[in-house]
Protein backbone atom coordinates (compact mmCIF):
# COMPACT_ATOMS: atom_id res chain seq x y z
CA UNK A 1 0.00 0.00 0.00
CA UNK A 2 2.79 2.41 0.78
CA UNK A 3 5.94 1.48 -0.66
CA UNK A 4 8.81 4.87 0.94
CA UNK A 5 12.51 4.38 -0.27
CA UNK A 6 15.45 6.12 0.56
CA UNK A 7 12.99 9.35 1.00
CA UNK A 8 14.50 12.75 1.64
CA UNK A 9 13.18 16.33 1.81
CA UNK A 10 15.34 19.08 2.09
CA UNK A 11 14.16 22.80 3.22
CA UNK A 12 15.71 25.92 2.83
CA UNK A 13 15.74 28.25 6.32
CA UNK A 14 17.39 31.47 6.33
CA UNK A 15 18.43 33.14 9.46
CA UNK A 16 18.94 36.84 10.16
CA UNK A 17 22.96 37.98 10.47
CA UNK A 18 23.70 41.16 10.73
CA UNK A 19 21.10 43.72 10.16
CA UNK A 20 20.45 43.28 6.42
CA UNK A 21 22.73 39.84 5.51
CA UNK A 22 20.37 36.60 5.71
CA UNK A 23 22.22 33.18 5.46
CA UNK A 24 20.56 30.31 3.95
CA UNK A 25 20.84 26.78 5.32
CA UNK A 26 19.42 23.80 4.30
CA UNK A 27 18.16 21.44 6.87
CA UNK A 28 17.15 17.74 5.86
CA UNK A 29 14.10 16.76 7.27
CA UNK A 30 13.63 13.55 6.34
CA UNK A 31 16.84 11.90 5.27
CA UNK A 32 16.66 8.75 3.60
CA UNK A 33 13.53 7.28 5.12
CA UNK A 34 12.65 3.91 3.94
CA UNK A 35 9.54 1.28 5.02
CA UNK A 36 6.75 -0.66 3.55
CA UNK A 37 3.12 -0.65 4.75
CA UNK A 38 1.40 -3.83 3.35
CA UNK A 39 -2.98 -3.52 2.57
CA UNK A 40 -4.68 -4.33 5.84
CA UNK A 41 -1.31 -2.84 7.83
CA UNK A 42 -1.86 -0.76 10.75
CA UNK A 43 1.23 1.14 11.37
CA UNK A 44 1.92 3.66 14.46
CA UNK A 45 4.68 6.10 13.05
CA UNK A 46 6.10 7.86 16.32
CA UNK A 47 9.04 10.38 16.78
CA UNK A 48 9.67 13.46 18.86
CA UNK A 49 8.37 17.22 17.32
CA UNK A 50 10.46 18.23 14.70
CA UNK A 51 11.35 14.56 13.49
CA UNK A 52 10.09 14.49 9.83
CA UNK A 53 6.78 12.81 10.77
CA UNK A 54 4.28 15.59 9.27
CA UNK A 55 6.82 16.25 6.24
CA UNK A 56 6.74 12.81 5.55
CA UNK A 57 3.29 12.43 6.06
CA UNK A 58 3.14 15.10 3.76
CA UNK A 59 5.03 13.68 1.04
CA UNK A 60 2.95 10.68 0.92
CA UNK A 61 -0.76 12.79 0.63
CA UNK A 62 1.55 14.54 -2.50
CA UNK A 63 1.15 17.94 -1.24
CA UNK A 64 4.95 18.01 -1.05
CA UNK A 65 7.59 16.79 -3.15
CA UNK A 66 10.33 14.83 -1.60
CA UNK A 67 14.16 16.15 -3.32
CA UNK A 68 14.72 12.83 -3.78
CA UNK A 69 13.74 9.31 -3.31
CA UNK A 70 10.85 7.13 -4.16
CA UNK A 71 7.60 7.29 -2.70
CA UNK A 72 4.55 4.96 -4.09
CA UNK A 73 0.99 5.30 -1.99
CA UNK A 74 -1.94 2.56 -3.94
CA UNK A 75 0.28 2.29 -6.64
CA UNK A 76 1.20 5.80 -7.68
CA UNK A 77 2.84 8.45 -7.00
CA UNK A 78 1.78 10.94 -4.67
CA UNK A 79 2.86 14.37 -6.06
CA UNK A 80 1.92 13.59 -9.63
CA UNK A 81 -1.46 12.13 -8.98
CA UNK A 82 -2.36 14.06 -5.93
CA UNK A 83 -6.40 14.52 -6.76
CA UNK A 84 -6.70 11.02 -8.44
CA UNK A 85 -4.97 10.01 -4.59
CA UNK A 86 -6.88 12.02 -2.72
CA UNK A 87 -10.03 9.91 -4.12
CA UNK A 88 -8.77 6.60 -2.82
CA UNK A 89 -7.13 7.93 0.72
CA UNK A 90 -8.48 9.29 3.48
CA UNK A 91 -6.44 11.66 5.76
CA UNK A 92 -7.32 13.35 8.68
CA UNK A 93 -5.50 15.80 10.90
CA UNK A 94 -6.15 15.94 14.79
CA UNK A 95 -5.02 19.79 14.24
CA UNK A 96 -6.99 20.89 11.12
CA UNK A 97 -10.27 20.74 10.41
CA UNK A 98 -11.93 19.91 7.26
CA UNK A 99 -15.41 20.58 8.22
CA UNK A 100 -17.35 23.56 7.48
CA UNK A 101 -17.38 25.38 10.59
CA UNK A 102 -20.63 27.73 10.25
CA UNK A 103 -22.46 24.48 8.38
CA UNK A 104 -24.17 21.92 10.01
CA UNK A 105 -21.94 18.44 10.51
CA UNK A 106 -24.20 16.75 8.17
CA UNK A 107 -24.11 19.53 5.39
CA UNK A 108 -19.90 18.95 5.36
CA UNK A 109 -20.65 15.41 5.12
CA UNK A 110 -22.99 16.15 1.93
CA UNK A 111 -20.37 18.88 0.42
CA UNK A 112 -17.89 15.64 0.77
CA UNK A 113 -19.91 13.28 -1.11
CA UNK A 114 -19.79 16.00 -4.13
CA UNK A 115 -16.26 16.92 -4.16
CA UNK A 116 -15.22 13.26 -4.48
CA UNK A 117 -18.50 12.32 -6.28
CA UNK A 118 -19.27 9.46 -4.37
CA UNK A 119 -22.36 7.33 -5.55
CA UNK A 120 -25.79 8.53 -3.24
CA UNK A 121 -26.35 5.38 -1.70
CA UNK A 122 -22.70 3.96 -1.09
CA UNK A 123 -22.50 7.81 0.71
CA UNK A 124 -25.70 6.62 2.67
CA UNK A 125 -24.43 3.09 3.93
CA UNK A 126 -20.88 4.27 4.95
CA UNK A 127 -22.38 7.74 6.67
CA UNK A 128 -25.19 5.66 8.76
CA UNK A 129 -22.25 2.77 9.97
CA UNK A 130 -20.26 6.00 11.11
CA UNK A 131 -23.08 7.57 12.84
CA UNK A 132 -23.99 4.30 14.85
CA UNK A 133 -20.21 3.35 15.70
CA UNK A 134 -19.18 6.92 16.30
CA UNK A 135 -22.14 8.14 18.04
CA UNK A 136 -23.32 10.70 15.65
CA UNK A 137 -26.59 11.08 15.69
CA UNK A 138 -26.86 13.60 18.57
CA UNK A 139 -24.88 16.34 16.93
CA UNK A 140 -25.01 16.17 13.29
CA UNK A 141 -27.58 19.23 12.86
CA UNK A 142 -25.32 20.86 15.21
CA UNK A 143 -23.33 23.99 13.40
CA UNK A 144 -19.40 22.12 13.39
CA UNK A 145 -18.23 25.45 15.77
CA UNK A 146 -20.66 24.05 18.38
CA UNK A 147 -19.23 20.43 18.75
CA UNK A 148 -16.72 20.02 20.85
CA UNK A 149 -12.97 18.56 20.38
CA UNK A 150 -14.17 15.21 20.77
CA UNK A 151 -17.17 15.30 18.54
CA UNK A 152 -15.54 17.26 15.85
CA UNK A 153 -12.73 14.77 15.84
CA UNK A 154 -15.55 11.81 15.08
CA UNK A 155 -16.85 14.30 12.58
CA UNK A 156 -13.05 14.48 10.91
CA UNK A 157 -12.72 10.78 10.81
CA UNK A 158 -16.11 10.73 9.46
CA UNK A 159 -15.14 12.96 6.81
CA UNK A 160 -12.27 11.22 5.92
CA UNK A 161 -14.33 7.95 5.13
CA UNK A 162 -17.01 8.69 3.58
CA UNK A 163 -15.36 7.88 0.06
CA UNK A 164 -14.32 4.64 1.29
CA UNK A 165 -10.59 4.71 1.14
CA UNK A 166 -8.26 1.71 1.18
CA UNK A 167 -6.17 3.94 3.16
CA UNK A 168 -6.38 5.81 5.82
CA UNK A 169 -3.58 8.43 7.00
CA UNK A 170 -4.12 10.05 10.92
CA UNK A 171 -2.24 12.65 11.97
CA UNK A 172 -2.80 13.22 15.50
CA UNK A 173 -6.05 11.78 15.81
CA UNK A 174 -6.35 11.87 19.62
CA UNK A 175 -4.27 14.87 20.70
CA UNK A 176 -6.57 16.94 23.16
CA UNK A 177 -8.88 14.65 23.57
CA UNK A 178 -10.38 13.16 26.92
CA UNK A 179 -9.77 9.55 27.99
CA UNK A 180 -13.54 8.74 27.11
CA UNK A 181 -13.30 10.36 23.57
CA UNK A 182 -9.82 8.25 22.66
CA UNK A 183 -11.04 5.25 23.90
CA UNK A 184 -14.18 5.29 21.62
CA UNK A 185 -11.96 6.58 18.70
CA UNK A 186 -9.40 4.10 18.98
CA UNK A 187 -12.02 1.10 18.94
CA UNK A 188 -13.76 2.70 16.18
CA UNK A 189 -10.35 2.59 14.35
CA UNK A 190 -9.08 -1.22 15.49
CA UNK A 191 -12.54 -2.49 14.23
CA UNK A 192 -12.15 -0.40 11.13
CA UNK A 193 -8.61 -1.97 10.84
CA UNK A 194 -9.64 -5.54 12.14
CA UNK A 195 -12.99 -6.05 10.02
CA UNK A 196 -13.34 -3.30 6.97
CA UNK A 197 -9.06 -4.16 6.54
CA UNK A 198 -8.65 -0.20 5.60
CA UNK A 199 -4.89 0.05 6.03
CA UNK A 200 -3.55 2.52 8.61
CA UNK A 201 -1.14 5.00 9.05
CA UNK A 202 -1.36 7.38 12.41
CA UNK A 203 1.62 9.33 13.94
CA UNK A 204 0.72 10.34 17.09
CA UNK A 205 2.47 11.58 20.68
CA UNK A 206 -0.16 9.61 22.53
CA UNK A 207 1.72 5.32 22.81
CA UNK A 208 -1.25 4.21 23.95
CA UNK A 209 -2.55 5.06 21.09
CA UNK A 210 -0.11 2.59 19.58
CA UNK A 211 0.00 0.27 21.95
CA UNK A 212 -3.90 -0.06 21.14
CA UNK A 213 -4.18 0.35 17.88
CA UNK A 214 -0.72 -0.58 16.41
CA UNK A 215 0.80 -4.18 16.06
CA UNK A 216 3.95 -2.16 14.33
CA UNK A 217 5.70 0.58 15.01
CA UNK A 218 8.25 3.03 12.55
CA UNK A 219 10.02 5.61 14.81
CA UNK A 220 12.06 8.55 13.35
CA UNK A 221 14.04 10.92 15.16
CA UNK A 222 15.91 13.82 13.50
CA UNK A 223 15.04 12.30 9.73
CA UNK A 224 15.70 8.83 10.20
CA UNK A 225 14.46 5.87 11.59
CA UNK A 226 15.46 4.63 14.59
CA UNK A 227 13.68 1.42 14.34
CA UNK A 228 11.18 -0.73 12.68
CA UNK A 229 9.02 -3.81 14.11
CA UNK A 230 6.48 -4.91 16.15
CA UNK A 231 5.85 -3.62 19.39
CA UNK A 232 7.44 -6.50 21.47
CA UNK A 233 10.10 -7.10 19.82
CA UNK A 234 11.37 -3.71 20.93
CA UNK A 235 10.56 -3.59 24.41
CA UNK A 236 12.75 -6.72 24.36
CA UNK A 237 15.58 -5.22 22.45
CA UNK A 238 15.40 -1.80 23.63
CA UNK A 239 14.47 -2.49 27.34
CA UNK A 240 16.53 -5.51 28.46
CA UNK A 241 15.68 -4.73 31.95
CA UNK A 242 12.40 -5.51 34.62
CA UNK A 243 11.73 -3.93 37.73
CA UNK A 244 10.44 -6.10 40.47
CA UNK A 245 9.18 -4.02 42.83
CA UNK A 246 8.66 -5.63 46.87
CA UNK A 247 6.48 -4.72 49.60
CA UNK A 248 8.29 -6.15 52.78
CA UNK A 249 6.64 -6.93 55.88
CA UNK A 250 9.35 -5.04 58.38
CA UNK A 251 12.42 -2.77 56.96
CA UNK A 252 15.32 -3.53 55.68
CA UNK A 253 18.80 -3.44 54.55
CA UNK A 254 19.08 -2.62 50.30
CA UNK A 255 18.87 -6.25 49.36
CA UNK A 256 21.96 -6.98 47.14
CA UNK A 257 24.19 -9.49 45.89
CA UNK A 258 21.11 -11.31 44.17
CA UNK A 259 22.55 -12.89 40.76
CA UNK A 260 21.33 -10.60 37.64
CA UNK A 261 20.13 -7.68 39.93
CA UNK A 262 21.77 -4.57 38.68
CA UNK A 263 20.44 -1.47 40.77
CA UNK A 264 18.53 -1.73 44.04
CA UNK A 265 16.40 1.52 44.78
CA UNK A 266 14.60 1.44 48.32
CA UNK A 267 11.52 3.61 49.56
CA UNK A 268 9.76 4.00 52.83
CA UNK A 269 13.15 3.21 54.87
CA UNK A 270 13.79 -0.55 53.31
CA UNK A 271 9.96 -1.09 53.66
CA UNK A 272 9.68 -1.03 49.42
CA UNK A 273 12.53 -2.01 47.54
CA UNK A 274 12.61 -1.60 43.49
CA UNK A 275 15.23 -4.46 41.91
CA UNK A 276 16.07 -3.76 38.24
CA UNK A 277 17.26 -7.30 36.88
CA UNK A 278 18.29 -8.18 33.11
CA UNK A 279 16.02 -10.41 31.63
CA UNK A 280 18.40 -12.17 29.87
CA UNK A 281 20.75 -13.15 32.64
CA UNK A 282 18.22 -14.32 35.23
CA UNK A 283 14.21 -14.81 35.35
CA UNK A 284 12.06 -12.96 37.66
CA UNK A 285 10.68 -16.62 39.31
CA UNK A 286 14.77 -16.51 40.30
CA UNK A 287 14.52 -12.89 41.95
CA UNK A 288 11.29 -13.74 43.38
CA UNK A 289 12.67 -17.06 45.26
CA UNK A 290 16.14 -15.36 46.29
CA UNK A 291 14.14 -12.03 48.06
CA UNK A 292 11.96 -14.34 49.62
CA UNK A 293 14.96 -16.12 50.98
CA UNK A 294 16.53 -12.87 52.61
CA UNK A 295 13.70 -11.45 54.01
CA UNK A 296 9.58 -11.92 54.56
CA UNK A 297 7.81 -10.48 51.45
CA UNK A 298 4.04 -9.03 52.22
CA UNK A 299 3.17 -8.02 48.03
CA UNK A 300 5.11 -8.13 44.79
CA UNK A 301 4.85 -6.62 41.57
CA UNK A 302 6.94 -7.21 38.36
CA UNK A 303 6.97 -4.21 35.96
CA UNK A 304 6.71 -4.24 31.90
CA UNK A 305 9.00 -1.38 30.91
CA UNK A 306 6.11 1.28 29.62
CA UNK A 307 6.07 2.06 26.03
CA UNK A 308 7.26 5.81 26.63
CA UNK A 309 10.20 4.05 28.01
CA UNK A 310 10.74 2.34 25.14
CA UNK A 311 10.91 5.06 22.65
CA UNK A 312 12.72 7.47 25.08
CA UNK A 313 15.17 4.77 25.33
CA UNK A 314 15.25 4.43 21.56
CA UNK A 315 15.96 8.27 21.27
CA UNK A 316 18.34 8.74 23.32
CA UNK A 317 20.13 5.82 21.88
CA UNK A 318 21.40 7.89 18.94
CA UNK B 1 -19.84 21.04 -11.78
CA UNK B 2 -22.39 19.50 -9.22
CA UNK B 3 -19.63 19.79 -6.46
CA UNK B 4 -19.28 23.44 -7.35
CA UNK B 5 -23.64 24.15 -7.27
CA UNK B 6 -23.49 22.03 -3.94
CA UNK B 7 -20.66 24.74 -3.14
CA UNK B 8 -22.48 27.65 -4.12
CA UNK B 9 -25.48 26.61 -2.17
CA UNK B 10 -23.60 25.97 1.15
CA UNK B 11 -22.08 29.80 0.84
CA UNK B 12 -25.24 30.80 0.45
CA UNK B 13 -26.25 28.58 3.37
CA UNK B 14 -23.40 29.82 5.26
CA UNK B 15 -24.07 33.58 5.20
CA UNK B 16 -27.83 32.99 5.98
CA UNK B 17 -26.44 32.37 9.30
CA UNK B 18 -24.84 35.30 10.77
CA UNK B 19 -28.41 37.33 10.79
CA UNK B 20 -27.16 40.18 13.00
CA UNK B 21 -24.01 40.72 11.48
CA UNK B 22 -26.32 41.27 8.20
CA UNK B 23 -28.54 43.70 10.17
CA UNK B 24 -25.87 45.64 11.20
CA UNK B 25 -23.72 45.65 7.73
CA UNK B 26 -27.12 46.56 6.52
CA UNK B 27 -27.50 49.24 8.91
CA UNK B 28 -24.32 51.26 8.54
CA UNK B 29 -24.39 50.80 4.66
CA UNK B 30 -27.97 52.45 5.07
CA UNK B 31 -27.03 55.27 7.25
CA UNK B 32 -23.87 56.13 5.22
CA UNK B 33 -26.06 56.20 2.07
CA UNK B 34 -28.21 58.71 3.68
CA UNK B 35 -25.09 60.98 4.34
CA UNK B 36 -24.13 60.43 0.28
CA UNK B 37 -27.39 61.51 -0.75
CA UNK B 38 -27.30 64.35 1.21
CA UNK B 39 -24.05 65.32 -0.17
CA UNK B 40 -24.64 64.82 -3.48
CA UNK B 41 -27.75 65.90 -4.04
CA UNK B 42 -26.65 69.20 -2.20
CA UNK B 43 -23.80 69.72 -4.92
CA UNK B 44 -26.07 68.66 -8.17
CA UNK B 45 -29.50 70.24 -7.01
CA UNK B 46 -28.79 73.26 -8.69
CA UNK B 47 -27.74 72.55 -12.12
CA UNK B 48 -26.97 68.49 -13.08
CA UNK B 49 -22.90 68.20 -12.81
CA UNK B 50 -21.24 65.87 -15.35
CA UNK B 51 -24.52 64.06 -16.28
CA UNK B 52 -25.65 63.59 -12.73
CA UNK B 53 -28.99 65.20 -11.79
CA UNK B 54 -30.30 64.95 -8.77
CA UNK B 55 -32.71 61.64 -9.90
CA UNK B 56 -29.52 59.95 -10.91
CA UNK B 57 -27.02 60.83 -8.37
CA UNK B 58 -29.80 59.41 -5.53
CA UNK B 59 -29.93 56.44 -7.84
CA UNK B 60 -25.75 55.91 -8.09
CA UNK B 61 -25.84 56.62 -4.15
CA UNK B 62 -28.04 53.86 -3.06
CA UNK B 63 -27.18 51.42 -5.57
CA UNK B 64 -23.16 51.72 -4.83
CA UNK B 65 -23.89 51.13 -1.08
CA UNK B 66 -25.82 47.90 -2.12
CA UNK B 67 -23.34 46.33 -4.57
CA UNK B 68 -20.32 47.14 -2.29
CA UNK B 69 -21.90 44.80 0.00
CA UNK B 70 -22.80 42.48 -3.00
CA UNK B 71 -19.18 42.77 -5.16
CA UNK B 72 -17.22 43.14 -1.30
CA UNK B 73 -15.18 46.01 -1.64
CA UNK B 74 -13.23 45.40 1.60
CA UNK B 75 -10.47 43.00 1.29
CA UNK B 76 -12.09 39.56 3.24
CA UNK B 77 -9.26 37.17 4.66
CA UNK B 78 -11.07 33.98 4.63
CA UNK B 79 -8.72 32.29 2.51
CA UNK B 80 -5.15 34.16 3.96
CA UNK B 81 -6.40 32.86 7.19
CA UNK B 82 -5.92 29.45 5.85
CA UNK B 83 -2.91 29.81 4.45
CA UNK B 84 -1.74 31.57 7.37
CA UNK B 85 -2.58 29.13 9.35
CA UNK B 86 -1.80 26.16 7.25
CA UNK B 87 -5.32 24.83 7.08
CA UNK B 88 -5.00 25.24 3.40
CA UNK B 89 -3.44 22.05 3.44
CA UNK B 90 -6.94 20.76 3.85
CA UNK B 91 -7.78 22.87 1.07
CA UNK B 92 -5.29 21.98 -1.27
CA UNK B 93 -5.59 17.94 -1.16
CA UNK B 94 -9.23 18.06 -2.14
CA UNK B 95 -9.95 16.95 -5.44
CA UNK B 96 -11.29 20.03 -6.58
CA UNK B 97 -9.87 23.48 -8.25
CA UNK B 98 -9.59 25.78 -5.65
CA UNK B 99 -10.21 29.09 -7.15
CA UNK B 100 -13.29 27.88 -8.51
CA UNK B 101 -14.47 25.91 -5.75
CA UNK B 102 -13.99 29.44 -3.68
CA UNK B 103 -15.79 31.71 -6.40
CA UNK B 104 -18.88 29.05 -5.91
CA UNK B 105 -18.81 29.73 -2.74
CA UNK B 106 -18.85 33.37 -3.36
CA UNK B 107 -21.63 33.09 -5.82
CA UNK B 108 -23.70 31.31 -3.20
CA UNK B 109 -22.74 34.27 -0.64
CA UNK B 110 -23.47 37.12 -3.17
CA UNK B 111 -26.85 35.56 -3.90
CA UNK B 112 -27.60 35.67 -0.29
CA UNK B 113 -26.43 39.47 0.22
CA UNK B 114 -28.43 40.23 -3.57
CA UNK B 115 -31.59 39.94 -0.95
CA UNK B 116 -30.47 41.26 2.25
CA UNK B 117 -27.72 44.21 1.34
CA UNK B 118 -28.61 45.03 -2.11
CA UNK B 119 -32.22 45.08 -2.45
CA UNK B 120 -32.75 46.90 0.79
CA UNK B 121 -30.56 49.69 0.28
CA UNK B 122 -32.03 50.29 -3.76
CA UNK B 123 -35.74 50.11 -2.30
CA UNK B 124 -35.13 52.84 0.65
CA UNK B 125 -33.57 55.09 -1.81
CA UNK B 126 -36.67 54.21 -4.57
CA UNK B 127 -39.45 54.82 -1.77
CA UNK B 128 -38.17 57.99 -0.42
CA UNK B 129 -35.70 59.63 -2.94
CA UNK B 130 -36.58 61.13 -6.21
CA UNK B 131 -35.01 57.77 -8.07
CA UNK B 132 -33.92 56.75 -11.50
CA UNK B 133 -35.60 53.33 -12.94
CA UNK B 134 -34.02 51.78 -16.34
CA UNK B 135 -36.30 50.43 -18.99
CA UNK B 136 -37.16 47.10 -18.90
CA UNK B 137 -34.68 45.83 -21.36
CA UNK B 138 -31.81 47.22 -19.20
CA UNK B 139 -32.92 44.99 -16.04
CA UNK B 140 -31.19 41.79 -17.75
CA UNK B 141 -28.28 43.46 -18.91
CA UNK B 142 -27.76 45.11 -14.97
CA UNK B 143 -28.17 41.07 -13.72
CA UNK B 144 -24.99 40.54 -16.27
CA UNK B 145 -23.45 43.69 -15.01
CA UNK B 146 -23.37 42.96 -11.14
CA UNK B 147 -22.74 39.18 -11.69
CA UNK B 148 -19.70 39.91 -13.77
CA UNK B 149 -18.48 42.42 -11.33
CA UNK B 150 -19.05 40.32 -8.57
CA UNK B 151 -16.30 38.09 -10.29
CA UNK B 152 -14.06 40.37 -11.18
CA UNK B 153 -14.16 41.37 -7.44
CA UNK B 154 -13.59 37.35 -6.31
CA UNK B 155 -10.63 37.02 -8.96
CA UNK B 156 -8.98 40.86 -7.21
CA UNK B 157 -9.72 39.36 -3.88
CA UNK B 158 -8.34 36.01 -4.52
CA UNK B 159 -5.04 37.36 -5.56
CA UNK B 160 -4.54 39.86 -3.24
CA UNK B 161 -5.38 36.81 -0.20
CA UNK B 162 -2.77 34.47 -2.31
CA UNK B 163 -0.09 36.67 -1.61
CA UNK B 164 -0.30 35.78 1.87
CA UNK B 165 1.82 32.43 0.53
CA UNK B 166 4.87 34.84 0.13
CA UNK B 167 4.15 37.71 2.55
CA UNK B 168 2.84 35.62 5.63
CA UNK B 169 0.78 38.20 6.84
CA UNK B 170 -1.31 40.01 3.98
CA UNK B 171 -2.99 42.60 6.16
CA UNK B 172 -0.81 45.36 4.65
CA UNK B 173 -1.66 44.71 1.26
CA UNK B 174 -5.79 44.44 2.07
CA UNK B 175 -5.94 47.35 3.70
CA UNK B 176 -4.16 49.26 1.02
CA UNK B 177 -6.76 47.82 -1.36
CA UNK B 178 -9.56 48.69 1.11
CA UNK B 179 -8.67 52.36 1.09
CA UNK B 180 -8.16 52.43 -2.37
CA UNK B 181 -11.05 50.75 -3.84
CA UNK B 182 -13.30 53.01 -2.70
CA UNK B 183 -12.33 55.97 -4.49
CA UNK B 184 -11.02 53.75 -7.40
CA UNK B 185 -14.23 52.11 -8.29
CA UNK B 186 -16.02 55.01 -8.42
CA UNK B 187 -18.19 54.34 -5.15
CA UNK B 188 -16.80 57.96 -3.23
CA UNK B 189 -17.51 60.12 -5.64
CA UNK B 190 -19.28 58.99 -9.80
CA UNK B 191 -16.13 58.84 -11.55
CA UNK B 192 -17.42 61.61 -14.43
CA UNK B 193 -16.51 63.80 -11.44
CA UNK B 194 -12.92 62.83 -12.06
CA UNK B 195 -10.54 65.09 -14.41
CA UNK B 196 -10.18 63.53 -17.69
CA UNK B 197 -7.12 62.56 -17.30
CA UNK B 198 -7.97 60.54 -14.32
CA UNK B 199 -10.83 59.24 -15.61
CA UNK B 200 -9.03 57.69 -18.54
CA UNK B 201 -6.24 55.84 -16.35
CA UNK B 202 -9.14 54.27 -13.78
CA UNK B 203 -11.20 52.95 -16.72
CA UNK B 204 -8.20 51.27 -18.20
CA UNK B 205 -7.77 49.24 -14.56
CA UNK B 206 -10.69 46.74 -13.57
CA UNK B 207 -11.71 49.16 -10.19
CA UNK B 208 -14.40 51.02 -12.50
CA UNK B 209 -15.87 47.67 -13.23
CA UNK B 210 -17.09 46.81 -9.81
CA UNK B 211 -18.84 49.46 -9.10
CA UNK B 212 -19.13 52.50 -11.40
CA UNK B 213 -19.67 49.71 -14.67
CA UNK B 214 -22.76 48.07 -13.17
CA UNK B 215 -24.42 51.23 -12.25
CA UNK B 216 -23.50 53.53 -15.26
CA UNK B 217 -25.67 49.86 -17.40
CA UNK B 218 -28.35 50.69 -14.72
CA UNK B 219 -28.43 54.82 -15.46
CA UNK B 220 -28.23 53.77 -18.92
CA UNK B 221 -24.92 56.00 -19.33
CA UNK B 222 -22.38 55.13 -21.70
CA UNK B 223 -22.67 51.91 -24.29
CA UNK B 224 -24.29 48.89 -22.45
CA UNK B 225 -22.83 46.36 -24.21
CA UNK B 226 -19.18 47.54 -24.11
CA UNK B 227 -19.05 47.87 -20.71
CA UNK B 228 -20.49 44.75 -20.34
CA UNK B 229 -17.34 43.32 -22.72
CA UNK B 230 -14.89 44.91 -21.07
CA UNK B 231 -16.08 43.70 -17.91
CA UNK B 232 -16.06 40.26 -19.07
CA UNK B 233 -12.58 40.71 -20.60
CA UNK B 234 -11.14 41.40 -17.28
CA UNK B 235 -13.25 39.00 -15.59
CA UNK B 236 -11.29 36.43 -17.61
CA UNK B 237 -7.91 38.48 -17.01
CA UNK B 238 -8.44 38.54 -13.04
CA UNK B 239 -9.27 34.81 -12.81
CA UNK B 240 -6.51 33.70 -15.46
CA UNK B 241 -4.16 35.99 -12.84
CA UNK B 242 -5.71 34.76 -9.84
CA UNK B 243 -5.37 30.73 -11.35
CA UNK B 244 -1.68 31.48 -12.28
CA UNK B 245 -0.87 33.10 -9.04
CA UNK B 246 -2.33 29.87 -7.30
CA UNK B 247 -0.34 27.37 -9.51
CA UNK B 248 2.85 29.37 -8.63
CA UNK B 249 1.89 29.10 -4.69
CA UNK B 250 0.75 25.90 -4.85
CA UNK B 251 4.70 25.16 -6.75
CA UNK B 252 6.08 27.11 -3.86
CA UNK B 253 4.57 25.14 -1.05
CA UNK B 254 4.39 21.49 -2.47
CA UNK B 255 8.25 22.04 -4.11
CA UNK B 256 10.23 24.38 -1.61
CA UNK B 257 8.06 23.32 1.14
CA UNK B 258 6.78 26.76 1.99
Amino acid sequence: MIEVRELCREFTVTTKVGRLRRARTKVRAVDSVSFDVAAGEAVGYVGPNGAGKSTTIKMLTGILVPTSGHVRVAGVDPSRARRDLARRIGVAFGQRSQLWWDLPLRDSFDLLRSIYRVDARDHARRLAECVELLDLSGFLDRPVRQLSLGQRMRGEVTAALLHGPELLVLDEPTIGLDLESKERLREFLADLNAQRGTTLLLTTHDLDDIERLCPRLVVIDRGTVLADGPLEALRAEVVPERVLVVDLEKPSEPLTGIRGVVDVRIELGGLRQHLTFRKDETTAAAVIAAVAAQADVHDLVVEEPEIDDVVRRLYARR
Amino acid sequence: MRAYVHLALAGFRRYSTYRQAMFAGLTANVVFGMLRTAVLVAAVGAAPVAGYDAASAVTYVWLGQGLLAFVVLWGESQLSERIRTGDVVVDLYRPWHLQAALLAEDVGRAAYAAVVRLVPPVAIGALFFPFRWPEPHTWPLFAVSAVLALVISFGMRFILNCTTFWLLDSRGVRNMYEVSSGLLCGLIVPLAFMPEWARDVLWATPFPYLIQAPIDVFLEQGPQWTVLALQAFWAVVVLAAGNLVLSRAVRKVVVQGG
